[in-house]
């Protein structure tokens, strides 16, 4: 009985930090755009940055 | 058609009403960039927006295909729109009230669903430790915690039901929620109850069970509905909003149509929609009037001619004189007719309602017998509204509530990757009582773009043409260009290529004069009544030759209106072009019934009259004219490649040069509603047996925990099953729309 005392709100503390997290990352917008976060993978990263923007430009078209 | 204007129409000034601007200055504004499908496309258009001068920050969203920019107090969202055509992008504004109003419902709804289930998981610890036996002050202390987590979790995420119920209440009608309110209410009340009275059997478990359950099926409806808010969207930006004013002095000044006042003069350059209905005062050119009249080939227009709103320049610049203010125009009146008709729709009944209209009064009227029963009985007043409790929350609609939602999610992503786009399940639940279909002709049946059905022999006639017809942005042009690139002739080497706007093009070859156009221009014999549209070439002085083209029908036309013929549905073909074409492509297409010459206003009167006659009617049609019909009927559907108003009035869209999506929709559509049929009838069918037990009292909260999680898992694992059965008919994909043809 007294381990239990000490258990539940162990596990209902932990359930309630997941719920947190959850509620964090979906007001955080992780939800709003799973099928770019599937493609985003896949874009190259941008190569350093560059001063010049006529030249990045060119490169973009 | 809108695909051959995305290519040429210019950058429209962006309406102040689609641009936040923060406290800081900083403006920001979304657009609509839905030809983005790919990692590829998403980081294209991310980096072209990003590299326009003035952009702080883009991001695209590829699943509700928007890019949301933010804006310097040096920057102009008219660059970023710019940047994104010239890359090939079709990029509208889109408007932030309709985006927001989307996400706050959508993640309300997520909130509530992530608590219930939080809750709900942690309560039926708490209820599985009593039921495996714990007693006395343990199980009094196990219900305390159950009712501290799970008050504050009816609360909270029975709201969307709550009020809901409220709303069905204060208006005297009921509806699904109701039960489900008073069911989570009572049983949350009574379990309270039990639980100060150190009471046997508590319902917590049950009662926040039952909203993460339900909750489910509303996230899963939620998502349905969200696709179809997206797609009105783009009914904002159809009209032209700016128009040229010419000046005094010859300049000219931007104003918006709404001032444009009768007798102004107004200048349209190429690529430009006239904004007004008028009179040309000066210039030639050639008009798309596709958005008008569903016509694919351009008309040629001179001094005098009457023009339209809404109609495309093609080549050359105009002036004109208005003839009506903005909102007397031939576009505007079809719009104002699509609007009055599209008000009936309300009174289609959805399924899940019908259900729920029929099974409240029933629930409530078991629950109150028991009751009464009881207490008849002698049992006593506490058995007796245990026993009614238990009832309320034993036939609580969970399984119901489900066995809609989870079969249109099922189906809708099936549809989805073949490339058809349902706007709501209401369409998928309509489609499915269809009994009649009707086709439009132009864009609909056929690909509304003209292809070259007779030509000269190969040769330099071929070679000059091709070469002409590059120097030109005519549909009739661009197709003859596509024939020759097709047959993989190279274009001979001509100088002084010039456009001359309504007539042709001309150039020189070899040292002769050559000319690409209309009949009277190259001398040619004006009398054939073949009903093709035609253009000729003449070389030098020899004899003009003749390109002959005609509007194809779509490669499985024919035998997509024989499945559907098969599947016991009704074809009519209607169509504002005249008896010939109309009954030549009928008969192509194996179509008996046909109409023609019908006006917008005609379409919608030949289908009030076949509602008349009580059929449910699907209308499918791609133009401007098709809108006032397609919001009329039943249920419709237009090709991506049609009008922007032609899909937002049509329930759904689909993608590619086929027509088989009209029969993989209905067949979906029928088995979808099959297993919704299915589905209730597992649902009734477990209250079957739920409620005798729950009557008798022997629905304990352990047998009413384990029946209603089981029926809810029978119904998803039940609509699961369609997307195996659906498999069959979803591998056949319809190409992409080849888009670079068209436009």
């Amino acid at each position: 009985m007294s381990a239990l005392l000490g258990l539940i709100p162990i596990a209902l503390g932990f359930g309630i930090l997941a719920l947190l997290v959850f509620l964090w990352s979906l007001k955080n917008g992780q939800y709003d755009d799973l099928d770019g976060a599937a493609a985003r993978i896949l874009i190259d990263d941008e190569q350093p940055a560059d001063t010049n923007p006529d030249k990045k430009e060119q490169r973009h078209v | 058609m809108s695909a051959t204007t995305t290519l040429s129409s210019p950058i429209r000034l962006i309406d102040p009403a689609f641009i936040r601007t923060a406290k800081d200055g900083t403006r920001s504004l979304d657009l609509l960039v839905d030809d983005m499908h790919c990692a590829g496309c998403l980081a294209k258009v991310e980096r072209t927006a990003s590299a326009v001068p003035g952009v702080a920050h883009a991001r695209a969203n590829l699943t509700t295909k928007r890019l949301a920019v933010d804006l310097d107090p040096s920057g102009s969202p008219e660059a970023v729109l710019e940047a994104l055509h010239k890359v090939g992008r079709s990029a509208r504004p889109f408007d932030p009230g309709v985006a927001s109003d989307t996400k706050n419902e959508a993640s309300e709804l997520m909130r509530c669903m992530a608590v219930a289930g939080f809750a709900s998981m942690n309560v039926m610890l708490l209820s599985v430790s009593v039921w495996s036996g714990a007693d006395g002050t343990t199980r009094d202390l196990f219900y305390w915690l159950s009712a501290m987590i799970a008050i504050p979790t009816v609360i909270y995420s029975g709201r969307p039901f709550f009020r809901s119920a409220w709303n069905a209440l204060r208006y005297g009608r009921t509806n699904m929620d109701v039960p489900i309110a008073i069911g989570v209410l009572g049983a949350t009340a009574l379990s309270l109850y039990e639980t100060i009275t150190s009471g046997e059997h508590a319902w917590f478990d049950g009662s926040v069970a039952l909203l993460f359950f339900l909750l489910v099926g509303r996230v899963l409806d939620n998502r349905m509905r969200d696709v179809a808010r997206g797609a009105a969207a783009r009914l904002l930006t159809l009209a032209p909003t700016v128009a040229s004013l010419v000046l005094p002095d010859g300049r000219a000044r931007d104003i918006p149509i709404s001032s444009v006042r009768i007798g102004d003069t107004l200048r349209v350059l190429p690529g430009e929609r006239v904004p007004v209905d008028g009179i040309v005062t000066s210039g030639a050119s050639d008009l798309d009037r596709a958005l008008l009249t569903g016509e694919s080939v351009p008309e040629a227009v001179g001094e005098g001619a009457a023009i339209h709103a809404g109609a495309n320049n093609l080549t050359g610049p105009l002036e004109m004189r208005a003839t009506a203010p903005a909102n007397e125009t031939v576009l505007a009146g079809i719009i104002r007719l699509m609007e009055k008709v599209e008000r009936p729709d309300g009174r289609f009944v959805r399924l899940a309602d019908r259900a729920s209209r029929l099974y409240a009064p029933a629930v409530h009227s078991a629950a109150f017998l028991t009751l009464i029963g009881w207490l008849v009985l002698g049992f006593g007043v506490h058995a007796a509204v245990t026993a009614a409790v238990a009832v309320l929350i034993i036939t609580c609609p969970c399984a119901l509530g489900l066995a809609v939602p989870a079969v249109q999610v099922v189906a809708a992503g099936r549809l989805l990757s073949a490339g058809i786009i349902l706007k709501d399940g209401a369409a998928l639940e309509k489609l499915s009582e269809v009994d009649t279909v009707v086709f439009d002709k132009t864009g609909t049946l056929t690909l509304g773009t003209p292809r070259l059905v007779q030509g000269p022999e190969a040769g330099d006639a071929w070679a000059v043409s091709a070469a002409l017809a590059g120097g030109s942005r005519h549909p009739l042009s661009r197709a003859l260009a596509e024939a020759a690139d097709a047959q993989n002739i190279r274009a001979a080497p001509v100088t002084d290529l010039a456009e001359r706007p309504g007539f042709g093009v001309e150039a020189r070859w070899n040292g002769l004069p050559v000319r690409l156009g209309r009949a009277q221009w190259v001398d040619a014999p004006t009398d054939r009544r073949s009903g093709l549209s035609e253009v000729w070439l003449r070389i030098g002085d020899d004899e003009p030759q003749a390109f002959l083209f005609s509007d194809e029908l779509r490669s499985d036309a024919k035998a997509t209106i024989a499945e559907l013929e098969a599947l016991g549905l009704d074809i009519r073909l209607v169509s504002g072009d005249a008896q010939g074409a109309v009954e030549r492509i009928a008969a192509q297409a194996g179509i008996s019934q046909s109409l023609s010459n019908c006006l917008p206003g005609g379409k919608v009167e030949a289908l009030e009259v076949l509602a008349k006659e009580g059929r449910k009617v699907l209308m499918v049609g791609d133009g401007l004219n098709d809108a006032p019909a397609l919001a009329a009927a039943h249920v419709s559907m237009s090709p991506a490649s049609g009008a922007d108003i032609a899909q937002a009035a049509a329930g759904i869209v689909f993608t590619g040069e086929q027509l088989g999506p009209v029969l993989q929709s209905i067949v979906t559509a029928r088995k979808a509603r099959r297993k919704i049929s299915g589905n209730f009838a597992l649902a009734v069918g477990y209250n079957i047996i739920a409620v005798p037990i729950a009557v008798l009292g022997f629905a304990t909260p352990l047998i009413a925990a384990v029946s209603m999680s089981a029926s809810s898992i029978l119904v998803i694992a039940n609509a699961l099953t369609l997307g195996l059965s659906l498999r069959r008919i979803g591998t056949r994909h319809p190409t992409k729309p080849v888009a670079g043809s068209v436009s």
